[in-house]
């Protein structure tokens, strides 16, 4: 054919053009530009609008936070500042407030002497945690995470570290139990077993266990009470406790309410849907003044760990919800698989059900437990002082910051922000490294 | 921190077994050597928290003399942050020896509920404050006009009464606390806040302009507040209702904490302040307490004068005039009954 084109065609090109660089209208920031912000009238206006209102704000704010005065000992000499370097009328942010307050916003009214003890638990909370999130560390690390509750409650209430190592000894008792009557009288007895050894241990004898070790070998850090905590202290307290523990039980629960047994069944449903039938602060009310009628007359049930025990509930039932979406997201065939493969019902979760299962859920479970940190903040209204509006609300009642209104928000604000959004940055991680591409 | 349940759980069987016993409350807080104060969680000049952590303030002072009448310290105070909801319970249940928390004394708080009032250390009253610019002079004038109310208050009621006796009409304006509030008067979505008067000076002290700002003449309710203490608990009662008339009587005898020393001297020749001081007779005794407690008491905290001055009064931000706070024989209600 090439020889007819010779002949009827004046011109044939007869080698390639080089590639040239798309016209400017086509390629880079122009592109972007135009398929991104301008890609029609429509877009073209929201574009104009949203840049308008992003530039007024940040107008508006930023000279404002630029003029903050962090040196000054009260609100009236940050104004007076702020006049004299800017002129009558000028108002300016008084950070000096967060200056001289941080360590109540962090550690509420920890004695200041011993910061370290919180601040050491909280670098040995990052070494806990850290084999739990990255599979790649090796697995001994978990024989600390298992200890770290123990030494952490040692760290930050103090007392003698005999009564933590009772606990734990409470716990090795049980798993002895065990692995000794298990072979002979089967699981049943077994886990009854296992349970009530170690009740009984905490019950009649860790506590003069505990004294005894003490007499012998004094190891004890000053007791501090929990009155004494507060601010992000006491968020990281109950949200760690509370998302640690509410994740086994609400796994615990949605496999329970996915049960054929009926008790289970109605148990687990019954337990969910009233825990997620009421408002956290409901629970939380129920915690400080309801359980106050049911308990001995001058008992002193500590109010951490009651907050701990209705957040780690509240939380649990809507943990069990998002898995057993999860659950019913898996196709009929895995459970069809795990059963002919033989394995009984414990080892067709382990192995088959839940690892699936739970990689569908994680965004679920981390916005859960996003969630249950921020909903720290409403232990408040029991007369804790949350890092939000408690220790606010304390320091704006002194004589000298009364009337700061914006700047502990942004603070406190700036502060959630960055932990929730390592939280959700964490969670996508997670979901790329288990991705498997089916 | 997993496991802290448990060790919560083992901590409550200690403390249920040390239990209640049949001590009085002075005995309790000799043996314990420290006195558990009720104060706010936090109010202006009345009780605050500082950097360190320590308490200070008018109400704070009461804690702190309290203590060293009784353990000879004014530090051996530990606070518990009481809420208006929880500070009547925590006081009945024995969490706290007494309430030192600007709570109104009122009838049926003192004959019902089970708590008795020790007398007054401030008689507030609630009041207005407008913008200067409104043009109004009165509580009168603001007939149809928006207030800013902090809800779920006998401020709110009492709102409300002089409204109807008046013939006015008023809008509330509800917040939760009193910070949420001022921005909203400042911000000018209501014409007038009302608190109690104290604290309306506390809240005017802080606005930027504070000129533009007045309160208004009517005080419109009687907010006797007091030190309160368990119901039938009258020798620890008249500990606390003692040391605040040790106070008041030492400003009116002009014993300071600068000059009480000097003044519990064996050659001073006023015969009441010998026996304030314990220089003659036995009055600390007969209520179980040192001679000198009234020394301790004032050589802490300062007489009643003094502690309103450092907290509350005209060198402090918050300015307070003594108004009906003064000692009777400057026309004002402070009238300590004769020691003798």
């Amino acid at each position: 054919m090439s020889d007819v084109h010779a002949q009827t065609v004046p011109f044939v090109r007869k080698s390639m053009l080089p590639e040239a660089e798309p016209p400017a209208r086509q390629r880079g920031v122009p592109l972007w530009l135009r398929e991104n912000l301008f890609s029609g009238w429509f877009n073209t206006i929201l574009t104009i609008l949203g840049a308008a209102a992003a530039i007024w704000l940040v107008a508006s704010i930023l000279p404002w936070m630029l003029r903050g005065v962090w040196n000054a000992d009260s609100l009236r000499e940050c104004r007076d500042i702020v006049i004299e370097r800017y002129g009558e009328g000028v108002t300016g942010a008084c950070w000096a407030m967060i200056r001289e307050r941080w360590p109540q916003y962090i550690f509420g009214m920890y004695p200041q002497d011993i910061f370290w003890r919180p601040t050491l638990a909280f670098v040995l909370l990052l070494v806990a945690i850290a084999p739990v999130l990255y599979l790649s560390l090796p697995r001994k690390l978990l024989i600390f995470s298992a200890l770290y509750p123990a030494l952490a409650y040692w760290l930050l209430w103090g007392g003698t570290i005999w009564l933590p190592v009772m606990v734990l000894v409470g716990f090795a008792l049980g798993w002895g139990a065990l692995r000794l009557v298990l072979p002979r009288f089967g699981a049943i007895v077994a886990t009854a077993v296992a349970v009530l050894v170690p009740v009984l241990w905490w019950g009649l004898l860790a506590g003069d266990a505990a004294q005894d070790l003490q007499g012998l070998v004094p190891l004890a850090l000053r007791p501090v009470g929990s009155a004494a905590f507060g601010g992000f202290l006491l968020s990281f307290v109950l949200g760690v406790t509370g998302v640690s523990l509410s994740l086994p039980l609400g796994l615990l629960l949605s496999l329970g309410r996915r049960s054929d047994l009926p008790l289970i069944h109605y148990l687990c449903v019954g337990f969910i849907e009233f825990i997620r039938g009421v408002p956290l602060i409901t629970l939380l009310f129920t915690a400080s003044l309801l359980l106050n009628y049911f308990l001995p007359p001058n008992s002193d049930f500590d109010i951490i760990l009651r907050v701990i025990i209705m957040v780690t509930l509240f939380a649990a039932a809507y943990i069990a919800e998002v898995i057993r979406g999860a659950l019913a997201a898996l196709p009929r065939g895995q459970y069809e698989a795990a059963d002919a493969l033989g394995l009984d019902y414990w080892k067709a979760q382990r192995l088959i059900i839940l690892p699936q299962a739970l990689k569908i859920s994680i965004p679920g479970i981390v916005s859960t437990f996003i969630g249950l940190f921020k909903d720290t903040t409403l232990v408040v209204f029991i007369g804790l002082r949350d890092p939000l509006k408690g220790v606010t609300d304390m320091i704006r009642q002194t004589t000298a910051w009364k009337g700061i209104y914006w700047e502990p928000y942004i603070f406190v604000g700036a502060l959630f922000f960055v932990i929730c959004f390592s939280m959700s940055r964490y969670a996508m991680y997670l979901e790329r490294k288990l991705e498997r591409g089916h | 921190m997993k496991y802290s349940a448990l060790f919560g759980a083992l901590t409550v069987t200690g403390l249920a077994a040390t239990g209640a016993s049949a001590q009085s409350t002075l005995e309790t807080v000799q043996d314990r050597g420290e006195l558990v104060c009720g104060v706010n969680t936090g109010l202006t000049g009345f009780a605050e928290q500082g950097a360190d952590n320590e308490w200070t303030g008018f109400d704070v002072a009461l804690c702190k003399a309290v203590a060293a009448a009784v353990l000879g310290d004014a530090s051996a105070v530990s606070y518990v942050p009481t809420t208006s909801t929880d500070r009547f319970d925590l006081l009945t249940s024995g969490r706290i020896d007494m309430l030192s928390r600007n709570t109104t004394w009122t009838y049926s708080r003192d004959v019902d509920l089970a708590m008795d009032f020790a007398g007054v250390n401030y008689y507030d009253g609630q009041g207005f404050m407008v913008r200067s610019d409104m043009g109004v002079g009165s509580a009168t004038e603001l007939d149809g006009a928006t207030i800013c109310i902090q809800s779920g208050t006998t401020t709110e009621l009492n709102l409300a009464d002089y409204f109807a006796t008046n013939g006015m009409s008023f809008t509330a304006q509800s917040g939760e606390t009193n910070a949420e509030l001022e921005q909203a008067f400042l911000a000018g979505s209501c014409d007038a806040y009302t608190t109690d008067a104290s604290g309306l000076a506390a809240t005017r002290a802080s606005f930027p302009n504070p000129d533009d700002y007045i309160i208004l003449p009517e005080i419109i309710s009687k907010e006797p507040l007091g030190p309160a203490t368990r119901e039938n608990d009258s020798d620890w009662t008249d500990i606390v209702a003692w040391t605040l008339n040790a106070l008041i009587a030492a400003e009116e005898l002009g014993v300071t904490s600068d000059n009480v020393e000097e003044m519990a001297s064996a050659d001073n020749e006023n015969p009441e302040v010998r026996r304030l001081l314990g220089v003659e007779g036995d009055l600390g005794q007969m209520m179980g307490l040192d001679n000198d407690w009234a020394v301790n008491v004032i050589s802490a905290t300062g007489n009643y004068g003094e502690i309103f001055e450092e907290f509350l009064g005209e060198s402090t931000p918050i300015g307070l005039a003594r108004g009906l706070n003064a000692q009777w024989t400057d026309g004002g209600l402070l009238y300590a009954p004769p020691f003798r």
